[in-house]
């Protein structure tokens, strides 16, 4: 882990504890997930207590706390692609991955969530893999985008 | 650094004289929606071919922020012509660029085509999705980069604010947004002016102004396309509310899952500042005001203002029993006043035009326009905007054009995770905050879910409540164990494991849950059980007493089947199917084997419906296999022809 580089993004929010969420939020951002040493030295640097830490790194769904694949995939369960047969892709995606939303598959390829609400409801359902949007899914083209992922 | 009203005039003139209006623009929708569906490419492909075509400097591509008619996108819109070309595709571009801009000429094939007229549509205005909205609000996104100021200014952005600041007192500007009868456009619909009078008159010397931009309703994203569409609108308001009850610090509170709207508002906030919108003695009027951007982090109930206010102090958001109302005791226990997006974004409008002009919009106790992102099963999935006391039924048919395919219009569901189901008898109820309490549901912040025959009112409720138990924080048991409950009886129901007494225990666990809990997300989690209780209660009893799912949804319940009298052996399920659970070959009936299948219901969509094979069954016995010698279809037509061969 670079400590220096989780040192400056603490001095970025002038080591306020009131800022404990942003600074987490930008650690998420720069490493994909929360190690445990990024933690401690932020409980360190902003004294504030690790048990409260813990309590903020678990209520909020954008940290996680064990390390992701290499390819994120968010599948939007919003309304719009709930009606429009979101979960039926769900079911798909968790079959061929095999691995449930929040998890990570042994070898590191692909990390599955679900997200409730992506914006692009035109195009429901619709799936996420790094930031890339495909709608319109039904089961079949959903199973056939993953092969493309190594 | 602009230093007084007249120096804001001077600069808008500057603006809109190095500007001229009959020069070609091209502005494209970068809003979410579009920008999925390649509008960035399309913009690439706009400033190379200007390039190519010799018109640099003559015409730019710009994004701009979200028109509203997502269904189909890329939306692009050429002027003068205000020509409205749709699902834009960067092949198409060299063809707009030669013709329409080089050559005033309309490109037809990119026009708005009327399904049933077949007329042509050129410009927004003309295309029925728009012609029956009132955009007082998104109307400004297409013709606005959210990124430059000018472009704001331009349009006559921030003269509310000086209007405020030097013909108003804050008294005035109170009661200015009092008598517009401006409600909360997160949910609650508690009137603006009297909440901005609470924390006007609350004591205290520190005070603070928030914009709620927490969007975080499953299907929603009005806020999201203003957010990202016109930044300084809302930075607008919020410096008029804060001027008017006297705050020097404010909050926008941006869900982290928006990173577009995080940097147009990051943007448009350096900007301002830069212009003298924010900082130090604001247009020279002795008023010091500054923002900043906190990043939610993914929890659904901080849009709850108490929550909220928690978690920008860097907690858990967890909320907290009111009274005390943040009005007087908020953010680091000072007096503060949190409002949404779309409520700041109505403020300039208020301020600049008057509290009669947005009267005249909207019922009775219902003033004004509301945005509503219209989604599911319609035709025209996007934002409307609409005067309050439209009918939902001239919102899905006029503006939405119904339902796709030849389905059913089922139900409309109405202000998100908290709201409700509306059955078509209740159609031409006018949308107000209070018409569709009294039908059951809530407006909300603006989800409006359309479902048709194949949606399960059942598998809705499930769906809701397996949101909030996710959502729920756990502080208070009412709302923790309520919902948790409530999520197991309905998922056994649509699983086939309903029993009777399950729909009274779920009305009861309702009642407490709904009474007891602490905060609105709790008090309004049996919303989704009760008003579909209330309108689709066969439904409910269907599933239970005969295990069967009338709209063939649950996949518990439902079985397919070929029909082995109607199946032409094409191969397109077979070649199709998720499980590999059929079993068929060229000339071979095809058959599913149930116990491989997963029920994903490809085989029932890919079926050509000249043929409809595939049968969705509910409560009903699967016929047997056909056995395998039966299965060879011998086709008569192909039969004759061979034996003419032989001959």
């Amino acid at each position: 882990m670079d400590t220096a580089r989780i040192e400056s993004i603490i001095d970025s929010h002038d080591g306020e504890a009131s800022s404990l969420i942003q600074i987490l939020l930008d650690i998420q951002n720069e490493l994909h997930w929360l190690p445990a040493e990024a933690l401690q030295l932020v409980s360190e640097r902003l004294q504030v207590p690790m048990s409260r830490i813990q309590h903020t790194a678990t209520f909020y769904k954008a940290f996680s706390l064990v390390p992701k694949g290499r390819h994120e995939i968010n599948i939007c369960m919003g309304t719009a692609c709930h009606v429009r047969g979101a979960p039926r892709v769900l079911e798909v995606v968790q079959n061929i991955t095999g691995i449930q939303p929040g998890e990570t598959d042994p070898d590191m390829k692909f990390s599955l969530d679900t997200v409730n609400c992506l914006g692009c409801c035109a195009l429901g359902p619709v799936m996420e893999i790094d930031e890339q949007h495909l709608g319109k899914l039904v089961p079949d083209t959903a199973a056939e985008v993953l092969k493309k992922y190594e | 650094m602009i230093n007084s009203p007249a120096e804001l005039e001077q600069r808008r003139q500057e603006i809109l004289s190095g500007r001229d209006a009959g020069k070609p623009r091209v502005s494209v929708c970068a809003g979410a929606g579009c920008l999925a569906t390649g509008a960035s490419e399309v913009i690439s492909a706009f400033n190379a071919e200007i390039e190519k075509q010799g018109l640099t400097g003559e015409v730019r591509a710009k994004g701009t922020g979200c028109p509203g008619f997502c269904e189909r996108g890329p939306v692009v819109v050429v002027d003068p012509q205000q020509a409205c070309y749709l699902q834009v595709t960067p092949d198409d571009v060299p063809e707009i660029v030669a013709q329409t801009i080089k050559e005033n000429k309309i490109v037809e094939r990119l026009l708005y085509t009327d399904p049933t007229t077949k007329e042509k549509a050129v410009r927004e205005s003309d295309i029925p999705f728009y012609k029956n909205q009132e955009r007082n609000i998104i109307g400004n996104n297409i013709k606005i980069d959210p990124k430059s100021i000018d472009d704001y200014l331009a349009l006559g952005g921030y003269s509310a604010l000086a209007k405020a600041l030097f013909q108003m007192s804050s008294e005035q500007v109170v009661e200015e947004v009092r008598k517009s009868g401006l409600r909360g456009r997160g949910g609650g619909g508690f009137p603006t002016g009297i909440k901005w009078d609470a924390a006007r008159n609350a004591p205290g010397d520190t005070k603070y102004v928030i914009v709620n931009a927490d969007e975080g309703d499953p299907g929603a994203f009005m806020d999201r396309a203003v957010l990202e569409g016109n930044p300084h609108s809302i930075l607008e308001g919020l410096i008029i509310g804060a001027y008017a009850i006297g705050a020097n610090e404010g909050y926008v509170y941006v869900r982290q899952e928006y990173p577009l709207a995080l940097e147009n508002v990051g943007i448009a906030i350096r900007q301002a500042r830069e212009n003298g919108f924010l900082g130090k003695n604001i247009l020279g009027s002795g008023f010091d005001f500054d923002v900043k951007v906190h990043r939610g982090a993914g929890a659904f109930v901080c849009g709850e203002e108490t929550a909220l206010l928690l978690s920008l102090e860097g907690r858990p958001g967890e909320p907290r029993s009111r009274p005390p109302f943040p009005a007087t005791k908020g953010l680091w226990g000072k007096p503060t006043n949190i409002n949404n997006v779309e409520t700041w974004a109505n403020v300039p409008l208020i301020i600049n035009r008057g509290a009669d002009w947005f009267n005249q919009f909207g019922t009775a106790k219902s003033k004004g326009t509301k945005i509503f992102s219209l989604v599911g099963k319609i035709r025209n999935t996007g934002l409307v905007e609409v005067p309050m006391g439209v009918t939902l039924r001239d919102i899905i048919y006029k503006i939405g054009d119904g339902i796709p395919g030849d389905r059913k219009f089922k139900a409309v569901q109405t202000g998100g995770p908290a709201g409700g189901c509306i059955p078509e008898e209740h159609l031409d109820i006018p949308v107000d905050f209070d018409e569709l309490i009294k039908a059951g549901a809530i407006m909300g912040s603006g989800g409006m879910i359309v479902m048709d025959q194949d949606t399960c009112m059942v598998d809705v409720a499930r769906y809701f409540v397996n949101f909030l138990t996710q959502e729920s924080c756990g502080k208070c048991s009412p709302c923790r164990e309520g919902i948790k409950q409530m999520h197991r009886i309905l998922t056994n129901i649509t699983e086939g494991r309903g029993k009777d007494g399950d729909i009274e225990l779920l009305e009861e666990l309702a009642m407490s849950t709904g009474s007891a809990s602490l905060c609105a997300l709790g008090r309004s989690a049996p919303n989704p059980v009760l008003s579909t209780l209330r309108h689709f209660r066969q439904e409910y009893e269907a599933h239970i007493r005969e295990k069967r799912c009338p709209a063939f949804s649950c996949k518990e319940l439902v079985s397919y089947y070929i029909d082995p009298e109607k199946c032409e052996a094409c191969l397109i399920c077979f070649r199709k199917c998720t499980s590999e659970a059929i079993q068929g070959a060229k000339h071979r009936i095809h058959v599913i084997d149930q116990a491989k299948c997963n029920k994903c219901g490809t085989c029932f969509e890919v079926c050509p419906s000249r043929f409809g094979a595939v049968m969705r069954l509910s409560a009903e016995p699967v016929p047997g296999p056909l056995p395998d010698e039966l299965r060879i279809i011998v086709r008569k037509k192909k039969a004759k022809n061979e034996q003419r061969e032989t001959i």
